[in-house]
C-alpha cells in the first residue's frame, strides 16, 4: 500500500512537470497549430521572473511579505511571458501562419535570442524592457473608443510608447541601483530558493511527501482547470474553440480572429512562464532551463494527440507513472521473486537513462499503432 | 524535428566559435631583453565558460606574477611572458581546431588549457601528431598518459580513493553502504567503477548506483531508489556535474536525505565556486575531497587567494581547478629556466622532479607527467567553505588506477624509454 502510494505520488509528480511545461504548447500546438521552439525560453522567463521577484522581495519594504513571493511570482511570469509571446505573435508569427517550416526556423532563432538576452543584460534592465513591453501593449487599449477612433489615435500609441521607455529606463535602472545581485549581467545559473513554509515535507497517510513537489501539483491542477474553465465557459473561450474548428467561418461571423490570435498565443505563452515557476523549485535556473523541456513538452502533446487537452493530461501523468516505474525499478519490488532473465532485464533499465531510452521506444511503438495520439481531435489545419 | 533542434544547435554553437575572436595582451611593463609568447585554450564561451574562465583569470594572474618578478630567464636572457588566448567554446573539436591554430601559426611553446576529458580528448592526437605540449589543470578519470600531455589536477588515487577510504572509516555514517549517483558520461562511469571496487575490498556494500542524462534535472526516480536502497541513512558518492547538482540537493532535502537523518553526500565535483551557486543552506554537513581548498590555512595559500581577489575582486573565490592552473604556469617557468631553453622535448624533460612550493603545499612533478599532491577531506560549513577535516601526507599519482579491472597492475613511466606510456609492474 505504502509502495503503491509512493510510486503513484511520484509519477503524478513527474507528470505534474511534464503536464504544467506541455500545458501552454499543448494550446498554441495544439489548437493554433504553430510549432513554437522558443516556448522552453519562455518558460525561463517564468523562472527569471521568479528570481527577480525574490530578490525584490528581500528589499527592506517588501522584507515583511518574503514568505508569499513565490504566489506573486507566478501572476508575475503569466504576464512577463504572456507579453513577450504576444510581442512574438505580433511580430513574428502572424507573418508566418500557414508556414510550418518557417515558423519552426524563426522561433528556433528567437529561442536563441532570449537565451543570449539574458546571458548579456543584466536582469534590472531586462525587467526594465518587460515593463516598458507591458506599458506600450496594454496602454493603448485603455483608451476610450473615442480617441481609438480618432485620426490622431497614432500619435497616443505613439506618445504611450515614450511614456512605456522612459518608465521602463527608471525602473531598470532604480532596480539596479538598489538591488545589487540584478545589475550586472551574467551567463551564471542562478537559485530560486523556496520560502521556509514551502520546504520539507508533510506526511500524510504515514508516507512523507516534499512540500515543493506537492506546491506543483497544485500549480499544475490550477492551470488546468482555469484554462479548461476558460475554454468551456468564456465568451473568448468559445472564439477561441470557433476558430480553432473554421477559421473562416468564424472570421465572416463577425469574430475578431486577429484578436483571437494573440490572445491564445498569449496565454500559451503566460502557462509557460507559469511552468518556468515550477520548475525553479526544483533545478536552478539558466539560460538553459528551458531547452531542457523542450523535448518532453512536444512527445507529450505529440502523445496526447494534437489540440486535446485531456490527452495532454493523461499523456504526461502517463510518462509520469511510466518513468517511476521503470526508472526506480518498481517492477522488482512489487514481484521479488521473478525469473533472473526477466529480473535482469528490469534492472538494466532502471536507471535514469535506460528508462528515458525505454520510454522512448515504447512512445515510438505506441504512435505507430496510432499515429495521432492518444485522443486523435482535427485541429485547425492552418489556412492558405 | 526535434532532434534536428539540437544538431543546428551544435552546428550554429561551432560556426559562432569560428568566428569568435581572440585575443593577445601582456603582464605588467619592464624592461626585458626579449618576449615568448604563450597559448591559453579554454572555453569562453558556451556551458563551461562560466568555469573555465576562472581558469584563464588564474593564468593572466600567474603570468603577470612572473612577469613583475623579472619575467623567465633562458640562457641568461631574460623574457617578458606574453599570451594568446583562444575561445574553445564548449565544443570539443574546436579545441582541436584552435590548438592547431597555437602551434602552428601561432607558433607557441606551450599551451595551457581544456577542462572536460572531452575537450582533452578531442586535443591529444592533435599534440601527439606535432609533438607539442598541453598543460592540463582538471582533476580527471585518469587512464591515460600521454608523452605531450601534463596533467596538474588529480587522479582518481589522489581524490576519490582517500575519500571512499575516509567515509567507510571514519565519517558519521562509517561502515554504511554505499550509494553511487553521477551525470552520465566518462568521469562518473570510470570513478564509480573505482570505488566499487575499493568499497569490495574495504568490506563494504554498493547497494545502488544511478547516472542522470546531461542536462535532465528530474531526480525523483533516484530519490526514491535511494531512499529503497538506503531506509536507515548511508553513504552517497556524488559525481553529478554542474547545475545538475542544484536539482539534486534541492529535491534530496526536501524528500529528508539530509545529514541529520543519517544520510551523509561525499561530492567530487562540488569546490567553492559551486558551493556558492547552490548555496550553503543545501549542501552543509555534506563532505568535499580535494588537493586545494581555499580555507587551508598556510601563508602560500592565503597569498594566493588574497592576490586573486585583489586582481579580480573582492567577491571571488579560489578553488581546486585554479590552483592547479597556477601551479602548472609556475612548473612551466622552472622546466623552462631548467632547460635553458623553450625546445619542447628538453622542456619535457626538465619538466620531470621540478617542485614547487603550491597554494596546497608542495608538489613534485612525477615520471608519469602527473603531481605528487596532498589530499584533504572537508566538510561544508554555512559559511561556503570547506571545514578541513582531514589531510593525506603526499600522495603519487596513479595514471593507470590500481583499483581499475582494465589498468591494474599497470604504469606510466616517460623518463624511461624502456617503459613508456603504459607498462606492467
Amino acid at each position: 500500500m505504502e509502495l503503491l502510494l509512493d510510486s503513484l505520488f511520484n509519477g503524478v509528480a513527474i507528470g505534474s512537470v511534464l503536464l504544467v511545461a506541455a500545458l501552454g504548447l499543448a494550446i498554441v500546438f495544439g489548437l493554433m497549430g504553430v510549432i513554437n521552439l522558443a516556448h522552453g525560453e519562455l518558460m525561463m522567463l517564468g523562472a527569471y521572473t521568479t528570481y527577480v521577484t525574490q530578490l525584490i522581495f528581500k528589499l527592506p519594504i517588501l522584507k515583511p511579505f518574503y514568505n508569499s513571493y513565490i504566489i506573486v511570482s507566478i501572476f508575475l511570469a503569466f504576464i512577463v511571458s504572456g507579453v513577450v509571446g504576444i510581442l512574438l505573435e505580433k511580430t513574428i508569427i502572424r507573418k508566418l501562419y500557414g508556414s510550418p517550416l518557417e515558423t519552426l526556423l524563426a522561433t528556433w532563432g528567437v529561442s536563441l535570442i532570449l537565451q543570449q538576452f539574458v546571458r548579456s543584460v543584466p536582469l534590472a534592465y531586462g525587467t526594465g524592457l518587460v515593463i516598458s513591453l507591458i506599458i506600450g501593449l496594454f496602454l493603448p487599449t485603455t483608451f476610450p473608443l473615442k480617441i481609438k477612433e480618432s485620426i490622431n489615435f497614432k500619435y497616443f500609441k505613439f506618445s504611450s510608447w515614450i511614456l512605456a521607455a522612459l518608465t521602463g529606463v527608471l525602473t531598470g535602472s532604480v532596480i539596479s541601483s538598489t538591488v545589487s545581485k540584478l545589475s550586472r549581467a551574467s551567463a551564471r545559473n542562478v537559485d530560486v530558493t523556496a520560502p521556509s513554509w514551502m520546504r520539507g515535507q508533510v506526511e500524510i497517510l504515514g508516507t512523507a511527501f516534499p512540500k515543493t513537489r506537492l506546491m506543483i501539483i497544485v500549480i499544475t491542477l490550477i492551470s488546468v482547470i482555469a484554462i479548461t474553465l476558460f475554454l468551456n465557459q468564456s465568451a473568448w473561450g468559445m472564439r477561441i474553440r470557433a476558430v480553432t474548428q473554421n477559421r473562416q467561418m468564424s472570421d465572416c461571423l463577425g469574430i475578431s480572429t486577429e484578436k483571437v490570435d494573440i490572445i491564445t498565443f498569449g496565454i500559451g505563452s503566460g502557462l509557460a512562464g507559469v511552468a518556468g515557476v515550477a520548475v525553479s523549485l526544483l533545478g536552478s535556473v539558466g539560460p538553459n532551463v528551458g531547452g531542457n523541456y523542450i523535448v518532453g513538452c512536444f512527445m507529450v502533446v505529440v502523445l496526447g494527440g494534437v489540440g486535446n487537452l485531456l490527452g495532454t493530461v493523461l499523456a504526461s501523468f502517463g510518462i509520469g507513472i511510466m518513468t517511476d516505474l521503470i526508472g526506480a525499478g518498481r517492477l522488482l519490488s512489487i514481484w521479488p521473486d521473478m525469473p533472473l532473465p526477466l529480473s535482469n532485464t528490469i534492472n538494466f533499465f532502471a536507471t535514469t537513462s535506460m528508462a528515458r531510452v525505454m520510454i522512448f521506444a515504447l512512445i515510438v511503438i505506441f504512435l505507430q499503432f496510432k499515429p495521432t495520439g492518444l485522443f486523435p481531435q482535427k485541429g485547425r489545419m492552418v489556412e492558405n | 524535428m526535434r532532434i534536428s533542434r539540437r544538431i543546428l544547435a551544435g552546428l550554429a554553437t561551432a560556426s559562432l566559435a569560428v568566428t569568435a575572436t581572440s585575443c593577445g595582451g601582456g603582464g605588467t611593463s619592464g624592461s626585458f631583453d626579449d618576449t615568448v609568447t604563450v597559448g591559453i585554450l579554454h572555453s569562453l564561451s558556451g556551458t563551461m565558460a562560466i568555469s573555465e574562465s576562472t581558469l584563464v583569470d588564474t593564468e593572466k594572474m600567474a603570468i603577470e606574477e612572473i612577469n613583475a618578478a623579472g619575467g623567465v630567464t633562458v640562457g641568461g636572457k631574460s623574457y617578458k611572458i606574453e599570451y594568446i588566448v583562444e575561445d574553445g567554446a564548449s565544443d570539443w573539436p574546436t579545441f582541436a581546431e584552435k590548438s592547431k591554430k597555437l602551434i602552428d601559426q601561432d607558433g607557441v611553446p606551450v599551451v595551457f588549457g581544456g577542462w572536460t576529458s572531452a575537450s582533452r580528448k578531442a586535443m591529444l592526437p592533435v599534440y601527439e601528431s606535432k609533438d607539442a605540449f598541453l598543460y592540463y589543470p582538471i582533476q580527471y578519470e585518469a587512464q591515460e598518459c600521454s608523452n605531450n600531455i601534463f596533467y596538474t589536477g588529480a587522479t582518481p588515487n589522489q581524490q576519490s580513493e582517500p575519500a571512499t577510504d575516509f567515509m567507510y572509516k571514519r565519517s558519521p555514517a562509517a561502515g554504511g553502504d554505499f550509494f553511487l549517483v553521477g551525470s552520465d558520461y566518462v568521469f562518473p562511469r570510470t570513478s564509480n567503477t573505482i570505488t566499487k571496487a575499493q568499497v569490495k575490498q574495504l568490506g563494504g556494500k554498493v547497494v545502488g548506483e544511478d547516472y542522470l542524462p546531461l542536462g535532465n534535472t528530474e531526480v525523483a526516480p533516484i530519490i526514491s531508489k535511494i531512499k529503497k536502497a538506503l531506509p536507515e541513512g548511508g553513504i552517497i558518492i556524488n559525481t553529478l556535474n554542474g547545475d545538475q547538482n542544484v536539482a539534486f540537493f534541492k529535491q534530496i532535502q526536501d524528500a529528508g536525505i539530509t545529514p541529520s537523518s543519517g544520510y551523509y553526500v561525499m561530492n567530487y565535483s562540488i569546490a567553492e565556486e559551486e558551493i556558492s551557486t547552490i548555496g550553503p543552506e543545501f549542501l552543509e554537513g555534506h563532505y568535499g575531497a580535494w588537493n586545494y581548498m581555499m580555507s587551508i590555512d598556510t601563508p602560500a595559500s592565503k597569498k594566493f587567494a588574497k592576490s586573486f581577489k585583489k586582481r579580480w575582486g573582492a567577491d571571488r573565490v579560489v578553488a581546486d581547478p585554479q590552483e592547479s592552473a597556477y601551479n602548472m604556469v609556475y612548473l612551466w617557468k622552472q622546466a623552462v629556466e631548467d632547460a635553458g631553453t623553450f625546445d619542447d622535448n628538453a622542456v619535457r624533460e626538465a619538466l620531470v622532479g621540478q617542485t614547487f612550493d603550491a597554494p596546497q603545499g608542495p608538489v613534485e612533478v612525477m615520471p608519469n607527467h602527473h603531481l605528487s599532491q596532498t589530499v584533504r577531506i572537508g566538510e561544508i560549513n554555512a559559511e561556503g567553505g570547506f571545514t578541513i577535516l582531514e589531510e593525506t601526507g603526499v600522495v603519487l599519482p596513479q595514471a593507470w588506477n590500481q583499483k581499475h579491472p582494465s589498468s591494474k597492475g599497470f604504469a606510466c613511466d616517460w623518463t624511461d624509454p624502456s617503459k613508456g606510456e603504459k607498462y606492467k609492474l
